[in-house]
């Protein structure tokens, strides 16, 4: 009939965390409630908006669509992994110049999506930005200065390769 | 790698200086018109902003909405289903309302709760509260309701019949009639008379965060709200003609707003009245927070509406005069449709110089759910209109558009149809001729013309002219009488003090750049103090594109009079550092008690209007902008898309170039997918397809690139002469890629959305079935 | 958020043999979950029917691409960004990459699986077409054993399939012989991204001294099930492609497709489009190869 709550062990954002929760429960509100990480938000439920993603063992997934069963000794990323030590990463810091934020409701996901992105190919056309962020929906800025701050953290890690020799530099 | 450009163009160049003797119009400042980066973004990238959904407080309960199945009834049942244990839940009717069964903004239509009757279809009649929000969800279907059904009205036509009334004695909640000249005498003497009639559909707002709201009540502190919302004042004003306390019993703070649009202007009002009615009943804080489903079933969305032109130009192409009947869908209650309605009104006959026209208006009631504000507020409407209109005319008459406009723009000493004098500089051919030559527009649709016959893709390029009048309309500004400005606080923080909210579009930017520059502080010196009905002034409604303009002046004003006040009173000496300042201020607050400078609106010398003629000035300002669409028409698919896209404008000074260059890109986005994307489909007066599966915005993959170029003539009356920017890209980018799919096709599009299906039907019409698309 | 966790039951064996023996021992008790992407938005819609559930995901019997001579087996376990970005099926299935690639968007192809979309067995099912035309065979496993049918005869009504109660789609094997085929696949949907089939073609065909040699043809939406266009298929075979016989072949798909209306779109549109997509791919027989 029901279950009752199982516990799941999981690490999120380089911390083992545990949780006793029902195994349908979505890892969304897992996230959001259990452990209080409400960095990543619920836009619509059906796997659609995009503004739940996140990384599960290095994949972007919507966190919606996880029952946290699933995610039972998974690494899970979230937004509130990306600063290190209260420090913007070269990608926020991105978005903060180039306004790829305006209300701020799509930015935990699309800043996952775009970490997937440059994680997979770090010097992304913009054909290929359009299709990694496909899957998440700004309906503030229309994309451009979003596409820009993917832009400038791509080329700023070039900068990073090129002072540091690496035969890449070109 | 295309991706769009921004480019600001500084005009004060072009004015005399003696035009605009005041300091906040010089060239030269520091921060005003620096990108400097958003205030509250940092919060926003690190993830650690609270929306509503985000809160969580001590005895959290929850709430929920049982609501109308059928478009009208009486009501004539409500039983609760026994498999659930009522006891532990919280109901809450009509009777539970202790003030007005009503939800105040224009006219006391709308009720808070249904009382006996439905007029649309999610209709709100009761109310659910629970600890368990799962419970109270499912609770919702354990309510059955019985009802006896009444005829419906569902379009503007069936409406207007009036032959079933479903709102006060004629189903009209508002017209208009604007005159000027003699329409009537002038088509005797016409070269050519055009008509067309033009259709708009309802548009949702898909604001990315859903309407939610937390409400807590006790006998000592009152009410307090805290939602996303636009404008806390409206939704203390709510809630005081609800509950019947008394202001100060009442508190509203807006939390942090996952987007807006105009759609959480009004509708907040309605929700917090719910949350705070369970919250009272059950003596527990109470989050109603809506799902994606309910929210798009439920809310606000943009006015339909059917516009008919009738034109007569002289042999020139000069227009002679214009007759235009407007009509929109209110819905089932008028919310803000009388206004909506006058701005549509005011921006109906385009940017151009006409000297007979006539515009009727009006509103009609329907059973569906109440349209509200949407960015444009009845501007999109009319301009796709319009503009689609101008291109009817000219292929009518064999001008070329871009020439019909051009002979018939307004230009500075010209009056509009309300007999507005044009006094500031208008733009509109520098505009034009910028949008031409950035989108290459006429070896474009030379090389198209001689591409398309041979290519399965038909392309095309399209253009829009329109302005946007900056501010509440004519008396409305006067009649806000917003008050704003600034204060001190002993720790050395400068808090902007206004109702004005941030929801994406850069308030709390623009604001604290305008005081940081006023005073002659840093940027990181200057705060918003909360969105916090207990401790900001009214500075009136975050609509209108008046944020910058009107509440920008009154802060810099505010900041002018601070600084004053100093010198005056606290030894601040005439050249000042930052550390000076502050002192003064300590200085200042030992005599005076705490350092607050406040200024109140004031109208523009020499404005008037009046709003029985509808004649005067009808804005205080207006932007003005030309658009360009490059559209590919796929003939297999039959699907438009929007290759790339131009956007030209002035609009006053420009505070942020980032910020304002992401409000025209994100508008002309939105604009796109009300033209091409956008669908509310209705059945029996509800939205079936609430879902986002289902209702379209485009995606990163559909967006074009999106060039932007501002050009600046700062007006003197707003923040460092800013003026509206907010709704003025949502204006053209329809009627500008209609356009361009018939420039395109050689077809005449006149409704939106335009969907492949009516592409495919308009353009299989002309061909057999059978045959094979290309030779 | 309408549905509630604490009603349903979700298991997670960590063998295939464990989630066999279950779903024999109880048979119709148990619905699989694998990537979650339609179940979890039925659930969260508060429309979940079943109750209790047993997790495939992770399941690593059931996620493989192997390679043999004559030709691949997939797990039905495998996502759409595995199929996408899987070697052999780049260069030797193309058509089922690009269907992969075209499914929602990357974290939708994260997660939603071969085998889910199958047994979904939604009429607008991206990945139908393309295995369709390839000839695709289904195998199902079961504590009695496995099977294997030819994929056009699983599905055999509106969302209903050939499987027993107590079987599970274990595997899709597509045969490598489509070397020399043209190919061709195009979704039609509302956006670039995130989009529901409204109408899609898949084509393999050889063409032998200007005459069609083979040819099979699938479509999404034209159908309550997907399924090959057979009609329009017979219409072509033996055939050269010149404009009467593109003429007729569309006007025998128009007869043969049986879309409806609905909230995507129209059987008009469907029907005409699934023409044009049709005429694309034979024009496209006919054009000069490159390379």
């Amino acid at each position: 009939m029901s279950a009752s709550d199982i516990t799941i062990q999981f690490d999120v954002n380089g911390e083992t965390r545990a949780v006793h929760a029902p195994p349908m429960k979505r890892l969304l509100d897992v996230l959001r409630e259990d452990l209080g990480l409400t960095g990543t938000k619920e836009g619509c439920g059906e796997g659609e908006c995009g503004s739940c993603s996140i990384r599960m063992n290095g994949e972007l997934v919507n966190s919606c669509l996880v029952p946290v069963l699933q995610a039972d000794g998974a690494t899970v990323e979230t937004v509130e992994g990306l600063a290190k030590n209260g420090a913007l990463s070269p990608l926020q810091q991105a978005f903060l110049q180039c306004g790829g934020a305006q209300c701020g409701i799509c930015t935990p996901g699309m800043l996952m999506a775009a970490t997937h992105l440059l994680a997979r190919n770090p010097h992304p056309n913009i054909a290929e930005i359009r299709e990694g962020l496909a899957g998440n929906l700004c309906r503030c800025t229309g994309f451009m200065r979003i596409f820009e701050s993917v832009i400038l953290a791509a080329v700023d890690s070039r900068t990073d390769q090129v002072s540091s020799g690496s035969p890449d530099a070109r | 790698m295309q991706v769009g450009r921004v480019v600001v163009c500084y005009a004060s160049t072009r004015m005399a200086a003696t035009a605009f003797p005041t300091m906040s119009t010089h060239a030269t400042t520091r921060i005003v018109g620096a990108p400097v980066p958003r205030k509250e973004g940092v919060e926003k990238l690190l993830g650690v902003a609270r929306y509503v959904d985000d809160i969580e407080r001590e005895g959290l309960w929850h709430g929920a909405t049982v609501r109308s199945t059928v478009p009208r009834a009486l009501i004539r049942s409500v039983r609760f289903d026994r498999s659930i244990d009522w006891s532990e839940f919280v109901i809450v009717t009509a009777a539970d309302i202790h003030g007005e069964n009503h939800i105040p903004l224009i006219f006391t239509d709308q009720p808070c709760l249904a009382d006996g009757k439905v007029n649309h279809c999610d209709e709100a009649i009761l109310l659910l509260a629970h600890p368990d929000k799962h419970k109270v969800r499912q609770a919702v279907n354990a309510v059955q309701i019985e009802y006896d059904l009444l005829p419906t009205v569902f379009t503007i036509e069936e409406s207007e019949q009036q032959e079933t009334i479903v709102w006060g004695k004629d189903n009209l909640i508002k017209s208009f009639l604007l005159q000027k000249g003699d329409v009537d005498a002038a088509w005797a003497g016409a070269a050519s008379i055009v008509e067309g009639e033009y259709r708009t559909g309802a548009q949702e707002h898909l604001y990315i965060e859903n309407n939610g709201i937390i409400a807590e009540y006790s006998e000592e502190s009152g009410l307090t709200v805290w939602g996303s919302l636009q404008c806390p004042f409206y939704v203390h004003r709510a809630l005081l003609a609800v509950f019947n306390l008394p202001a100060e019993k009442v508190r509203v703070l807006q939390t942090e707003t996952g987007g807006a649009f105009g759609g959480k202007e009004d509708y907040p009002s309605t929700l917090a009245s719910h949350a705070a009615l369970l919250a009272m009943k059950s003596a527990h804080p109470v989050k109603m927070v809506y799902d994606r489903v309910e929210d798009l079933a439920a809310t606000t969305k943009r006015h339909p509406s059917r516009v008919r032109h009738r034109t007569a130009l002289d042999e020139n192409g000069k227009l002679l005069a214009m007759d235009i009947e407007l009509a929109t869908d209110g819905g089932a209650y008028s919310t803000l449709s009388s206004t909506v309605l006058s701005r549509a009104t005011l921006h109906s006959p385009g940017p151009y110089s006409c000297p007979n026209v006539r515009v009727s208006s009006s509103s009609w009631a329907t059973n569906t759910v109440p349209y509200g504000a949407f960015r444009g507020f009845g501007a999109p409407q009319a301009i796709f209109a319009i503009e689609r209109h101008m291109d009817e005319i000219a292929a009518a008459i064999g001008m070329d558009p871009v020439e019909l406009r051009r002979r018939n723009f307004l230009h500075q000493g010209d009056t509009t149809a309300t007999e507005q004098l044009m006094r500031e500089p208008v733009l509109l051919d520098t505009l034009l001729e910028r949008a031409l030559s950035e989108s290459d527009y006429y070896a474009k649709r030379e090389r198209f013309a001689f591409e398309n016959p041979s290519s399965p893709v038909k392309r095309g390029m399209g253009i829009a002219a329109f302005y946007h009048g900056s501010g509440f309309t004519g008396s409305g500004e006067p009649y806000l009488n917003s008050l704003a400005g600034i204060d001190v606080t002993p720790d050395d923080k400068v808090r902007v003090l206004a109702s004005s909210t941030e929801f994406g579009q850069g308030t709390n930017t623009v604001l604290t750049q305008i005081a940081a520059e006023a005073i002659g502080l840093d940027y990181a010196d200057v705060q918003m103090a909360p969105a916090d009905t207990g401790i900001v002034p009214n500075s009136g409604p975050t609509v209108a594109s008046r944020t910058a303009m009107v509440v920008g002046k009154l802060v810099e004003r505010a900041s002018l009079q601070l600084v004053s006040s100093l010198k005056e009173h606290a030894g601040l000496e005439t050249h000042f550092s930052r550390a000076d300042f502050f002192e003064a201020c300590r200085r200042y607050r030992t005599t005076k008690g705490e350092v607050v400078s406040l200024c109140r609106y004031e109208a523009p010398p020499g404005i008037s209007w009046d709003d029985e003629k509808y004649k005067g000035e009808a804005y205080p300002a207006y932007a003005w902008s030309v658009q360009v669409a490059q559209v590919a028409v796929d003939t297999v698919t039959y699907s438009a898309e929007v290759e790339e896209f131009w956007a030209v404008q002035e609009a006053g000074r420009v505070i942020n170039p980032v910020l304002a260059g992401g409000q025209i890109e994100g508008g002309v986005a939105q604009g796109i997918g009300y033209a091409l994307y956008e669908k509310v489909i209705l059945q029996n007066g509800r939205m079936v397809n609430n879902q986002m599966t289902n209702y379209i915005m485009p995606t990163a993959e559909d967006v074009p690139p999106i060039h932007v170029y501002f050009e600046e003539i700062p007006f003197q009356h707003g923040g460092y002469g800013a003026k509206g920017i907010g709704e003025l890209p949502h204006d053209g980018p329809a009627p500008a890629i209609l356009n361009a799919i018939k420039d395109a096709t050689g077809v005449s599009f006149t409704s939106i959305p335009l969907l492949p299906e009516d592409l495919h039907a308009a353009l299989c019409s002309r061909e057999s079935v059978e045959e094979p698309t290309t030779a | 958020m309408r549905g509630d966790a604490r009603t349903h039951q979700l298991i997670a064996p960590d063998t295939l043999a464990a989630v066999l023996d279950l779903i024999a021992s109880e048979p119709g008790r148990w619905t699989p979950i694998a990537g979650g992407t339609e179940l979890m938005v039925a659930f969260a819609a508060g429309k979940l029917g079943a109750t209790n559930f047993i997790s495939l995901w992770g399941i690593p019997e059931l996620r493989f691409i192997t390679t043999h001579q004559d030709g691949i087996s997939i797990g039905a376990g495998v996502t759409f960004s595995d199929l996408r970005n899987n070697a052999t099926v780049i260069s030797e299935f193309p058509l089922l990459a690009k269907a992969a690639s075209w499914i929602g968007a990357i974290a939708n192809q994260n997660r939603a699986t071969l085998g889910g979309n199958l047994v979904n067995g939604s009429p607008a099912a991206d990945a139908s077409p393309a295995l369709l035309v390839y000839d695709a065979e289904v195998e199902f496993a079961s504590v009695g054993g496995n099977r294997r049918m030819p994929y056009y005869a699983f599905h055999t009504g509106y969302k209903q399939n050939a499987m027993n109660a107590d079987e599970l789609l274990f595997a899709i094997h597509l045969p490598r012989r489509f070397a020399r085929h043209g190919q061709y696949i195009r979704k039609v949907g509302p956006r670039r991204a995130m989009a529901i089939s409204k109408v899609a073609l898949a084509a393999t065909a050889l063409v032998d001294s200007g005459t069609v040699s083979e040819i099979r043809l699938a479509a999404a939406s034209l159908a309550p099930y997907p399924a090959r266009l057979r009609h329009t298929e017979s219409e072509l075979v033996g055939e050269a492609i010149t404009n009467d016989a593109i003429r007729a072949a569309r006007s025998v798909l128009m007869r043969e497709a049986q879309p409806i209306d609905d909230i995507r779109s129209t059987a008009e549109y469907r029907k005409r489009v699934g023409a044009n997509l049709l005429e694309e791919f034979l024009r496209g027989l006919n054009a000069p190869r490159s390379g």
